[in-house]
């Protein structure tokens, strides 16, 4: 028996037209901790779905135990040995740990009902085993995050799975809890098991794995023991890609303070913010997914409750209580078009003018003129690709569907306009024409911000960038700065504290 | 009817299958039977269609909002129980007795459009289940669970007048309930959000639409309209009755859905509401022709409900099929 526990070779996995996985190979060796980084869009995720059996990829094989091994579905993968425990956690809140323990794979008693005194003594052992001393009747949503990550775990050993993937498993623990997992993972090593340890946090894999692997763009970069590489070598591994001209940056002058947010916080979101944005330039926000950008953003729109802080408009404070308020100042562009941006059971007219309906009242009644008319000047300008504004937001691509709602925002009167990963899912060309309606509104001396999680579009577009890891501000650099780099904006992502 | 310019293009409108089926059924049922197609036959089928129709117009508005209101029925009641306990009391001034009737129905609405957005309740379901009890036991509270009668024909007119002593008035008061709200829904602001509101909440809130308004103002459309056919109801019995229009609900969440409507909210139109009444009316009235007991009614009416959805289903997706191909062709 070699040492090896599972092996992907050559992978490839194609969604409509994007590769996700371009020939990925990677090996998890029995009694190891395999660390996997990437930037946001590397192609973790898939790989995780890959091996656990969710996705099937086009090409390429999967080696379990030497053999060849073929599964179509997380339960079979499972019943082969490797489960994965999601940052999303799989709990049935309202279910006992047993429950959760078992579930789909309960133990019957001879009479053919569920044998509960067997599978509380097993769950009690299971949890033990974690250091949990728990009853096992006890409800899942009782429990502390990092006791149902427990639980998630427990069905890994109560399976005896060989390969378990952990993904992003600190990311909601405190550090009391995160130590614990640390403890369990390093017994589950003791014992054979191989470990697959997805983190962005950088620390994490120098302290706990013992081999670390690269990806980038959808490929494997490198894999490397973590005691032969320093953590900005194993940065630029990440971002590693040069800037193309996809980037039709234009050189506007600044003028003044747009819009200035003092204090900004919200319990378990965003703590202590505090920015200017100006007129007349763009304000790249980068981070990691889960840094709080949209959070932030979300909270200063009034999408959702902020906690305290103060918006100041033009020199003055605002009161702003609900988007209906918002709407007079800035223009908030969601980062899901689908469920937050469109109706995709009305026409592209009836989109373009949801936003300011009551301006296009003539009396009583909507001025279904007026409303034809600008979504046609719209359609025009913005070259939305569709033969008709009668046309339902829902059958268009994801490129058009996003200059739909910039032609709902920019006939606005607000001065102020937040992009929230505009160019997510639209392929180059429309990209660049987003990128084209961003240089036209600072021309005319709006406020452009700019929440992006690709680095090469926030180096490409940005005038300044303010970095955002957990919450809080990690840096803010303009782009005169030698920082203004995509190592050091990484570094700052991922916690670095860079010299001023 | 004109079908509003904006709302798609080309295309047939959903009722077209409902409206197929009306004249079908006319057909078959005037074969069967020579009664079906004489004046007063249709004159009864329209005083038949007028209740639900009323009540299914504000059951349309709060389903476009992907809600549901099942406390219609007791609203109905109730506020013919408010104007006979008035009436009682001494009040006979008709135009008092029914602002206090359509009072009652658009507090009654206000009060589920509030336990939805104030509360936050999870589905209107729960919350106007719970109203339709309170309201009904009510109406049985006020009058002490008799029927009051003693309306003066200024009210009752509404539920037994003709127009030129064949045209039902209850029904020429459809037509204008149903123009108005025609050309609410879809001529002002207000109308519009209603539609984007059950389309997409979350795209709505961030457009800047007034989402809780806008559904309480949908309640409470649905609390006047069933206010409305509880006014109209007193002149068809001649008495406000605490236990009337136990099945109002249904009936029009029926006409609604076959007209066209989804359960989702942001689809469905006047027009389709409207054959969606007129379609029951006339299967009742068909079966009474035929002999036909109550049960067999029931059987039928589900029966072409779940038809109707059906075909609804099938008719969006080979549309959404062919939208995607002339899509695809522009793209090229």
């Amino acid at each position: 028996m070699s040492e090896i526990a599972v092996e992907l070779r050559n992978i490839t996995k194609i969604f409509s037209g994007v590769t996700a996985l371009d020939g990925m190979s990677i090996a998890l060796k029995k009694g190891e901790i395999h660390g996997l980084i990437g930037e946001n869009g590397a192609g973790k995720s898939t790989l995780i779905k890959v091996l656990s059996g969710v996705h099937i990829p086009e090409k390429g094989e999967i080696i379990f135990d030497d053999q060849p091994a073929k599964y179509t579905s997380p339960l079979e993968a499972k019943r082969m040995g490797i489960t994965c425990v999601y940052q999303e956690l799989n709990i049935a809140k309202d279910l006992s740990i047993t429950d959760n323990l078992f579930m789909g794979e309960y133990v019957k008693s001879k009479s053919g009902l569920l044998d509960y005194t067997y599978m509380n003594k097993r769950a009690r052992e299971v949890m033990e085993e974690m250091g949990q001393d728990l009853e096992p009747t006890k409800q899942c949503g009782l429990l502390g995050m990092g006791q149902q990550q427990m639980v998630e775990i427990g069905k890994s050993i109560l399976s005896n799975s060989k390969v378990i993937i952990l993904d992003e498993p600190t990311s909601s623990l405190g550090e009391k809890e995160s130590q614990l997992l640390f403890e369990i993972v390093k017994k589950l090593k003791a014992q054979g098991k191989a470990i697959l340890f997805v983190s962005h946090k950088l620390e994490e894999i120098f302290e706990h794995c013992d081999v670390v692997t690269v990806m980038r763009d959808a490929k494997h970069i490198i894999t490397t023991p973590t005691s032969a590489i320093n953590k900005d070598q194993l940065i630029s591994y990440m971002v590693g890609r040069t800037l193309s001209n996809l980037f039709p940056k234009i050189k506007t002058t600044p003028g003044d303070v747009a819009m200035e947010i003092k204090d900004f916080s919200s319990v378990g979101a965003y703590r202590n913010i505090n920015f200017k944005a100006r007129y007349g330039e763009i304000l790249g926000f980068a981070g990691l997914v889960g840094a709080g950008r949209t959070e932030l953003f979300r909270g200063i729109f009034a999408a959702d409750k902020k906690d305290s802080g103060q918006i100041i408009i033009d020199g003055k404070v605002q009161n702003i209580k609900s988007p209906a308020k918002a709407i007079a100042n800035i223009a908030f562009l969601t980062e899901d078009r689908k469920a937050q941006g469109l109706v995709l059971s009305e026409t592209i007219a009836r989109n373009i003018s949801l936003v300011n309906l009551s301006t296009f009242t003539r009396g009583l009644f909507l001025d279904d003129k007026k409303i034809i008319s600008q979504a046609e000047d719209c359609v025009k300008k913005l070259r939305i690709k569709t033969n008709s504004i009668y046309k339902l937001a829902g059958d268009l691509s994801g490129g058009n569907q996003q200059k739909v709602v910039i032609a709902k925002w920019i006939n606005m009167k607000a001065n102020i306009f937040i992009f929230d990963e505009p160019t997510r899912g639209i392929d180059v060309g429309a990209k660049i024409e987003v990128y084209n309606v961003m240089n036209d509104l600072i021309k005319a001396g709006k406020c452009v911000i700019m929440i992006s999680s690709e680095l090469p579009e926030i180096l490409g577009m940005s005038d300044r960038v303010i970095v955002m890891r957990g919450g809080k501000i990690m840096a803010e650099i303009d782009c005169s700065s030698d920082q203004f780099n995509q190592e050091d904006i990484m570094k700052a992502a991922w916690g670095g504290v860079l010299k001023s | 009817m004109k079908i509003n310019i904006l709302s798609r293009d080309k295309k047939m409108p959903a009722f077209v299958g409902p409206l197929l089926a009306v004249f079908i059924l006319s057909i078959i049922l005037s074969l069967i039977s020579d009664r079906f197609l004489s004046l007063d036959n249709w004159m009864n089928i329209l005083r038949q269609t007028a209740l639900n129709a009323i009540i299914a117009i504000g059951m349309l508005m709060v389903m476009l909002t992907g809600g549901i209101d099942l406390s219609v029925g007791s609203v109905a009641a109730l506020a013919g129980c408010v104007m006979g306990v008035l009436l009682q009391s001494g009040v006979h001034n008709e135009f008092v007795l029914i602002a206090a009737g359509l009072a009652t129905g658009a507090a009654a609405g206000l009060i589920n459009g509030l336990l939805f957005t104030q509360l936050e309740l999870p589905h209107p379901f729960v919350s106007t289940m719970g109203t339709r009890m309170i309201f009904r036991g009510l109406a049985l509270l006020i009058t002490g669970a008799a029927p009051i009668s003693g309306f003066s024909a200024g009210i009752l007119f509404l539920g037994y007048e003709n127009v030129a002593k064949i045209f039902p008035v209850s029904f020429v008061l459809v037509i204008f309930i149903f123009l108005g709200i025609n050309i609410f829904l879809n001529k002002t602001a207000l109308g519009r959000k209603v539609y984007s509101v059950g389309g997409n909440k979350e795209a709505a809130r961030l457009s800047g639409i007034n989402v809780k308004r806008t559904l309480n103002f949908a309640y409470m459309m649905s609390g006047i309209m069933a206010a409305v056919a509880g006014i109209v109801l007193l002149g068809r019995i001649s008495c406000a009755f605490p236990v009337a229009g136990e099945t109002f609900d249904m009936d029009a969440i029926a006409a609604v859905v076959i007209g066209g409507a989804s359960f989702l909210g942001g689809k469905g139109t006047v027009m389709g509401t409207l054959i969606g009444a007129l379609l029951i009316a006339i299967i009742r009235n068909g079966l009474d022709l035929l002999g036909a007991m109550s049960d067999a009614q029931f059987v039928v009416i589900g029966a072409v409900i779940i038809v109707a959805v059906l075909v609804d289903v099938i008719r969006t997706k080979t549309e959404e099929k062919s939208r995607r191909l002339a899509q695809a062709k522009v793209m090229e």
